[in-house]
């Protein structure tokens, strides 16, 4: 009986396609509208956490000062000397690698380009410690790290506004009064998730730019790479108790450093984007309540319309859940299909969307089958009460309806 | 259907029926006691003036509303016992309808509308395929199976509406002026084959009409006047 209730439901479908599809048109966009969102919410926080994480995995940056950003350096807070890195280093098992760095804004010129960038000083440490891999060239040999050679490895968007289609490997660059020899090219990792160019650097040994560019033995930050993803709070604190004894922090005083986990950072934009997507989630979602109200609607209508019809089909016999289940199944089978089409059309939407956007197309199975088990539901649920009213006619009054 | 029924068992049979349309003051009485039997393979016109309660009889043998009091045995059945949905099944299983205004399902092939009801009754796609068909042949339509009501005519129409009353092989085959949106021409055809599906099939047919022609095809005129039945016209020698 189901089956040939459900022949009937789409019989009267067919019937009336201009109109079938208008009442589905509401659910479609609902559907549509809340996949897409998710979808596309999912995507800018997935891209984020990426970004993040390209900072270096398990990253904990270490600074004086209390405050993010920049002017971090508040007065009475000295910069950190090599022998703090050094005692890190020891004294820390958690420390996969460290990598003391001093770094400076500065216009570089070469081949009569200038540019300015900023001038990292580091150790080869840097690398692995920030996930950087070399697109071509080398790192740092030990003698130009123990001597403070002119040599450097540059960032992608250095190379571009320097050497435009030119192999940099070999060439110069000039820097204040020096030149200094690129010996190798970092590959691309693209914006930062604070919004910065993370390509837009000029790598040297940490004692080049000591001596020839800040003149002093100063370290202005330590970012230090932890093995074990689970030691990373443990790390925290045994790297905040050796800084404070190194830096004579008197007991009950505030740091006067700061340890930064990229983890903490990437949670909190990450719970921002979420919200966001929740919220739009929930907008559309409100549409797709409007789309189920739009079905009622037109079942309504429908029932009023064929109310002769219904008159017929109760006097050759059919009994009155055989009317509610047409009517239900004619409701039901028009939002899930406008379910069907609107998963389709945010597919399509959310892949093109994403790529305007360069945002990752992340499919999820989940909304997807959330938005269309919803859009079943409320077919039941608004189709119900017209169901109940064309079950409920009287066939004679059915039958003498105009 | 008892096969082995004889034709003088009634089939129907109304006691006393009464029917009152609202309540207090407002109230009308339809019927006022009617008494009626009919047998198996009778063919029988229901005429009178309108506001006769030739309709209120006509829904109350059709099992589509009950009397207010009296009884009503449809082969032995007290149907006033039955709820709605007892009574759609009796309809579907023993009953056969057909309207003055046809009454099809619109932009619906004939074949589909004359299979409506087997599609109620649960048949497989194949025996309804054949059984509408056959009910087609039968009421001179073989082929017109996949016109749609507005592509044919007022006669063809009804004969569609013959089709489906019959498709189910009912006890009775109840008739609404089933001529009074024809032609005259037109309506003495349609008797022609209700006359025919009595004779052939064995259908009791149960006619409402007003046109004395065409009562005339039936073996008896129950008159009514006033919510009572005033006279039975027997006419066994009909043409």
């Amino acid at each position: 009986m189901l089956w040939n209730t459900l022949l009937l439901a789409l019989r009267e479908i067919r019937r009336n396609v201009l109109r079938s599809f208008l009442t589905m048109l509401g659910i479609v966009i609902g559907v549509a509208a809340v996949i897409t969102m998710v979808t596309l919410g999912n995507g800018a926080t997935q891209s984020i956490a990426d970004q993040v994480s390209s900072l270096g995995s398990n990253l904990l940056i270490v600074r004086p000062g209390q405050r993010l950003g920049p002017g971090s350096s508040v007065a009475g807070a000295p910069n950190f000397k090599i022998a703090d890195a050094e005692a890190v280093q020891s004294q820390i098992s958690a420390v996969r690698t460290l990598a003391p760095t001093v770094a400076r804004g500065l216009t570089v010129v070469a081949d009569g380009r200038n540019w300015s960038t900023s001038i990292t000083g580091s150790t080869n440490a840097w690398f692995s410690t920030g996930s950087w891999q070399l697109a071509d060239g080398r790192e740092f040999s030990e003698a130009e790290e123990r001597g403070g050679q002119a040599v450097c490895v540059i960032g992608e968007t250095v190379r571009r506004e320097l050497f435009g289609t030119q192999n940099p490997i070999g060439l110069s660059i000039r820097i204040k009064n020096f030149s200094c020899e690129v010996i190798g090219l970092l590959v691309s990792k693209g914006q930062s998730a604070f919004g910065s160019d993370q390509d837009d650097v000029v790598v040297m040994p940490l004692k080049t730019v000591q001596r020839r560019l800040s003149g002093n033995q100063d370290i202005a930050a330590l970012r230090i790479s932890i093995k074990d993803e689970n030691a990373i709070e443990q790390a925290k604190k045994q790297i905040t108790l050796l800084m404070r004894e190194r830096r004579n922090i008197a007991e009950g005083e505030d740091d006067n450093f700061s340890v930064l986990d990229t983890r903490q950072i990437s949670e909190t934009l990450s719970s921002t984007t979420r919200v966001m997507t929740t919220l739009l989630g929930a907008v559309a979602a409100v549409s797709l309540l409007v789309g189920g109200i739009g079905i009622m609607n037109i079942m309504l209508v429908s029932v009023t319309e064929r109310t002769r019809e219904i008159g017929i089909r109760l006097a050759i016999g059919a009994l009155e859940r055989e009317v509610l289940l047409q009517f239900l199944i004619e409701a039901v089978v028009l939002s899930s299909l406008g379910g069907v089409i609107g998963v389709l059309l945010a597919t399509a939407a959310s892949i093109s969307l994403a790529t305007v956007m360069q945002l990752p197309y992340l499919f999820n199975p989940g909304i997807n089958l959330l938005a269309f088990g919803f859009s079943a539901a409320i077919g039941v649920i608004f189709g119900y009460f017209p169901a109940r009213r064309a079950a409920r006619l009287d066939p004679i009054d059915a039958l003498r309806h105009e | 259907m008892n096969q082995n029924m004889s034709s003088n068992t009634p089939l129907i049979e109304l006691r006393g029926v009464t029917k009152v349309y609202g309540r207090g003051a407002v109230s009308f009485q339809a019927l006022h006691g009617v008494d009626l039997t009919i047998t198996q393979g009778d063919f029988v016109a229901v005429m009178g003036p309108s506001g006769s309660g030739k309709s209120t009889v006509t829904n109350i043998l059709g099992c589509l509303d009950v009397p207010t009091s009296g009884s009503y045995l449809f082969q032995g059945v007290p149907v006033e016992q039955l709820d709605r949905n007892q009574r759609a099944l009796l309809r579907r299983n023993y009953l056969g309808f057909v309207f003055q205004g046809f009454n099809l399902l619109a932009r619906t092939s004939a074949q589909e509308n004359v299979e409506l009801p087997l599609l109620y009754r649960g048949e497989t796609y194949q025996a309804r395929r054949a059984a509408a068909q056959a009910a087609l042949a039968s009421v001179g339509l073989e082929g017109f199976g996949h016109h749609t009501p507005s592509e044919l005519s007022g006669g063809q129409q009804q004969r569609v509406a013959i089709a489906r009353a019959i498709v189910t092989h009912p006890s009775v085959l109840l008739a609404d002026e089933p001529t009074g949106n024809l032609d005259s021409k037109t309506g003495h055809e349609i008797m022609q084959l209700l006359t025919r599906l009595n004779c052939d099939m064995g259908i009791t047919v149960l006619m409402v009409t007003h046109e004395p022609d065409m009562a005339a095809y039936a073996r008896r005129i129950i008159h009514f006047r006033d919510g009572r039945v005033e006279r039975i016209d027997s006419q066994e020698g009909r043409t």
